[in-house]
């Protein structure tokens, strides 16, 4: 038996079930309700072949384990998260990567995904290759879904040309100024007072831009600032401690957000989307993506 | 109920003959009353409408599609978005811009020009199909290669659903909040509702762009040279492979100085900042020049540039002078299979007495090979349709998929079976039956049903200028 069968036999037909990655960040959308029995994803980066850009890997594996394969061949993916994360978490949260501006949205990584349904069995979204409009999208659906309407087993994701070298830099300088100065740089972050930028890209490249960087006022530093820790959706300004993500609308601050307003007409939408995927409410029961401020 | 004024609604003979048909080859489609609605209220009005005499709706773009997937079925409403065409915010710094569904992909390129911003995706028909049709396909095109197809740039979509509601689905910035119904929805084929507002995410232009042109005497080196300039660490903006006849075809006219002697060229764009670009075309014309490229030329200005260019997109208009007729597929394939499949492609071609042409997105391993025919021979279509499916079971086989970017539609309905398992069809119109209960939009596309689409049954007469 396979280990995307014996996923499928864990998870089984009824009862509810949630699954146990890192637990990095378990309760973002709601705990899972009590009593709701834990499975866990395959674990195993099974193939990577840096000739099409593409990695298969089981949902359970650790972020860390997969970066440590691709590292040897230059290659990387949008993931991110938190040390200890895994494949599938990262997912099922659906946060791009602070390099998103480089690295694009996480939910455009996910190319195909071997999934348990709530009826107890597997199915395949997405295709096996880079491109494909093949039926409908149900990959982008499942990233950020917190596993409530399919539970992940082995997932195929993009992969692309890692940087050659990347440098952050600070400076007391307004973000708008990068944005005139660089190309496309990786992450620009902004505290209300100082502004933080990634570059990456060849090395000729990005100490070109360092240097324009510098004559703007910035200075090299060893990495990004550390981020506080819950995420919100910027409302026009950058209360004290918090930290804007410049582009994506992503403020980290030190206290928890206030929940989105959601329009009852999406909220309706989202629901038919969950029944249908999930009629008695058994994956992930508890969770909810729209629990989350950002 | 009066919805719109009697200029703007027609069930004349002629307009339902019109909207009868995409750029498809499919024929036999069946128009009910064609609505131009200019704005979402009208929209609205024409989906109730629709419901209240029990009929289905059908929205329309530009009907540039290849697939059928706005060729009507039984007499639905028709919602053709051509006069919602207003490009109506531009948000530079935040780089979104607000567009209606109407709007042609080439006039959003025109405006944007000089800003230094641009939308990313390109089909080939860009001059006439719309925004709202590309976010129905999930539409690609050349430059997708490196900066991802529609779906990657679409960050909101405001959409009438088949119930009348309305709903912004996504963000203009960030990540969706809850469910990414947004990416759901764009690659929809119009069976998920109509898309009303757009917001596009704006990219920003490359500081440097170098484009080369590499000619191969084999065409299977031109293919190798493809997967080993992405093993390589490159990914190129765009990177297009046309064969021999299509260099025939098109050299005469364009005179992009492709050799006429080539049995395939490859064009390869780097764009970037100028030291990783310089480096990148280093590497680009090394791997050529060890994979059997016989020259590497780099376009010396943008006049150069625009030629090469010009030669891949005017490829499909060169074709009439060879047969009157074509017919095109969009499969899919692991890019290091390419050099199998093209050798497959043109055996099931001569096995067939056919003409195939090649000119595609070969980065992405995106093939588009052209049957070429006179529907007047009797019996050809029969041998086209053949060879057609003998080339999406080939692309199959080889680990790929039904479509790139073209879509399902119609046409592919019935291969669905063979890429996808039952359970794997039934989670797919979970989708399909939460965005639309009733079964009224756009319905019997993308997943096979069983049930036809009225009188369409024959492909058998192919229409002029379509484009890939």
């Amino acid at each position: 038996m396979n280990a995307l069968d014996t996923f499928r036999d864990a998870v089984g037909e009824s009862g509810a079930v949630c699954v146990r990655g890192g637990g990095t960040r378990w309760a973002v959308g709601g705990l899972p309700r009590p009593g709701t029995r834990e499975v866990v994803a395959p674990s195993g980066v099974k193939r990577h072949d840096p000739a099409e850009m593409i990695v298969s890997v089981g949902a359970g594996t650790p972020l860390g384990d997969l970066r440590e394969v691709l590292r040897p061949t230059g290659q990387e993916t949008t993931l991110d998260g938190p040390d200890g994360c895994t494949v599938g978490g990262v997912l099922a949260v659906g946060h791009s990567s602070l390099r998103r501006a480089r690295v694009g949205a996480l939910t455009d990584a996910l190319l195909e995904a071997n999934c348990v349904g709530a009826n107890g069995r597997t199915f395949t979204a997405g295709g096996p290759t880079v491109k494909n409009v093949t039926g409908y999208d149900l990959c982008r659906l499942l990233v950020g879904s917190l596993g409530t309407l399919a539970l992940m087993g082995e997932v195929l994701l993009r992969t692309r040309p890692a940087p050659e070298h990347a440098m952050w830099l600070e400076g007391e300088v307004e973000p708008d100024e990068v944005a005139a100065a660089c190309y496309r740089p990786s992450c620009v972050l902004w505290d209300g007072t100082t502004t933080s930028v990634c570059l990456e890209g060849y090395q000729v490249d990005v100490v070109e831009e360092v240097s324009i960087l510098r004559r703007l006022g910035f200075r090299e530093v060893g990495g990004s600032p550390v981020l506080p820790p819950f995420r919100a959706r910027w409302a026009g300004n950058v209360p004290e401690g918090a930290v804007l993500e410049i582009g994506t609308g992503v403020l980290h601050q030190p206290l928890p957000a206030d929940l989105p307003l959601v329009d009852p007409a999406v909220a309706r939408l989202a629901g038919r989307v969950k029944v249908s995927f999930d009629p008695t409410g058994r994956l992930n029961p508890g969770r909810d993506p729209y629990r989350e401020a950002a | 109920m009066e919805v719109l004024g009697p200029d703007r609604v027609t069930d004349g003979s002629a307009a339902r003959r019109l909207y009868s048909r995409d750029g498809s080859v499919i024929e036999g489609g069946r128009a009910g009353p064609v609505c131009f609605p200019e704005t979402t209220g009208e929209v609205v009005g024409c989906v109730q409408a629709a419901r209240a005499h029990g009929r289905a709706f059908v929205p329309r773009g530009a009907g540039t599609g290849l697939t059928g997937g706005s060729v009507p079925c039984d007499d639905p409403v028709m919602i053709v978005t051509t006069r919602m065409n207003q490009i109506l915010e531009v948000d530079r710094g935040r780089r979104v811009a607000w567009v209606e569904p109407g709007v042609v992909n080439l006039d959003l390129a025109h405006h944007l020009a000089g800003s230094g911003l641009h939308f990313a995706p390109d089909p080939s028909s860009q001059q006439a199909c719309t925004i709202g049709g590309n976010v129905a396909n999930n539409s690609g095109g050349p430059h997708c290669l490196a900066y991802g197809v529609t779906s990657a740039h679409v960050a909101a979509v405001e959409v009438v659903l088949s119930d009348g509601t309305v709903v912004v689905l996504g963000e203009e910035q960030g990540d969706s909040v809850g469910l990414d119904l947004r990416g759901a929805f764009v690659g929809g084929e119009g069976t998920l509702g109509v898309a009303t507002k757009i917001a596009v995410r704006l990219t920003q232009d490359p500081p440097k762009v170098a484009t080369l042109l590499l000619d191969f005497v084999e065409v299977a080196d031109a293919a190798t040279t493809v997967s080993a300039i992405i093993a390589a660490g490159v990914l190129p903006a765009a990177l297009e492979l046309m064969d021999r006849r299509v260099v025939e075809a098109v050299e005469p006219f364009v005179h992009a100085g492709y050799p006429l002697d080539a049995a395939a060229v490859l064009i390869v764009e780097l764009d970037g900042l100028p030291g990783g670009v310089a480096h990148e075309v280093g590497l680009v014309t090394r791997i050529g020049s060890q994979g059997g490229a016989r020259t590497v030329r780099l376009a010396a200005d943008d006049a150069e540039r625009d030629r090469i260019w010009k030669g891949r997109k005017s490829a499909f208009g060169a074709i009439a002078n060879i047969r009157p007729d074509y017919y095109l597929h969009d499969t899919v394939i692991p890019r290091t299979k390419l050099a199998g499949v093209l050798d497959e492609v043109y055996a099931i071609a001569e096995r067939h007495d056919l003409l195939v042409m090649n000119v595609f997105h070969a980065g992405d391993g995106n093939l588009h090979p052209l049957l070429l025919f006179d529907s007047r021979e009797p019996g050809v279509m029969e041998r086209v349709l053949a060879a057609g499916e003998e080339i999406v079971r080939a692309s199959l086989a080889a680990g790929g998929v039904l479509s790139g970017e073209h879509g399902i539609g119609l046409e592919k309905r019935r291969f669905m079976s063979l890429q996808f398992s039952p359970e794997d069809l039934a989670a797919q119109d979970a989708l399909r039956r939460a965005f639309d209960p009733d079964g009224i939009a756009n319905p019997l596309k993308v997943l096979p049903t069983g049930a036809s689409c009225g009188d369409v049954n024959a492909l058998d007469v192919v229409p002029d200028g379509v484009w890939v």
